[in-house]
């Protein structure tokens, strides 16, 4: 395994770290807006560094501004449904009606 | 290095189903809304790490058609409350 591919082994799997402990996040902590915080991180992070270790292998400028158009995408998408979700939660809507 | 991206993209896919029970148990709609944009990011994580370990690069373009769906997604489950709202 090249140096290349071992920085971009890692650069994947501390990704998939943020992604994992976003998860856990959002299954145990104990209010929605402490969960939207842990769901930002594995948005951001974990998306952006798994974007990072991809980009290396992409072979091609073409491939790769695209790769780094998703990630872009995705970064505005989040930051504006953190928002919205937070405005909402703030607003206090309750629990589901059954 | 196709191992490395197909056993990522499995741990993605393990952890998006994992973080689907929020959405089971709620309690409030918001904590659904955060359960599907995460299941929509790794969505696009799984597809990005799948395209150059199968050879399909267009999974790109998937990935990013399912960036703008996303998005549009969670703006529209926000505005329908206020909407509703603004209506009764």
């Amino acid at each position: 395994m090249s140096l290349l591919e071992g920085i971009s082994a890692a650069l994947i799997g501390l990704g998939l770290f943020f992604f994992i402990a976003g998860t856990v996040g959002l299954l145990r902590l104990p209010d929605p807006l402490s969960r939207l915080h842990a769901l930002t991180k594995a948005d951001n992070l974990g998306l952006s560094l798994v974007v990072l270790g991809l980009l290396p292998h992409t072979g091609g400028l073409l491939p790769g501004a695209k790769l780094v158009l998703v990630w872009l995408l995705v970064l505005a998408a989040g930051a504006t449904a953190a928002h919205l979700v937070a405005k909402r939660t703030l607003r206090g809507d309750g629990e589901d009606a059954r | 290095m196709p191992e490395i991206q197909v056993a990522a993209a499995l741990v993605l896919l393990a952890t998006m189903s994992t973080g689907l029970l929020r959405a089971l148990w709620g309690p409030t709609p918001s904590d659904r809304m955060m359960a599907v944009q995460l299941m929509g990011t790794s969505g696009i994580g799984v597809l990005l790490l799948l395209g150059p370990a199968i050879g399909v690069p267009a999974l790109v373009d998937v990935a990013l058609v399912f960036a703008l769906l996303a998005a549009v997604a969670i703006v529209a489950f926000t505005r329908r409350a206020e909407c509703a709202a603004e209506e009764a």
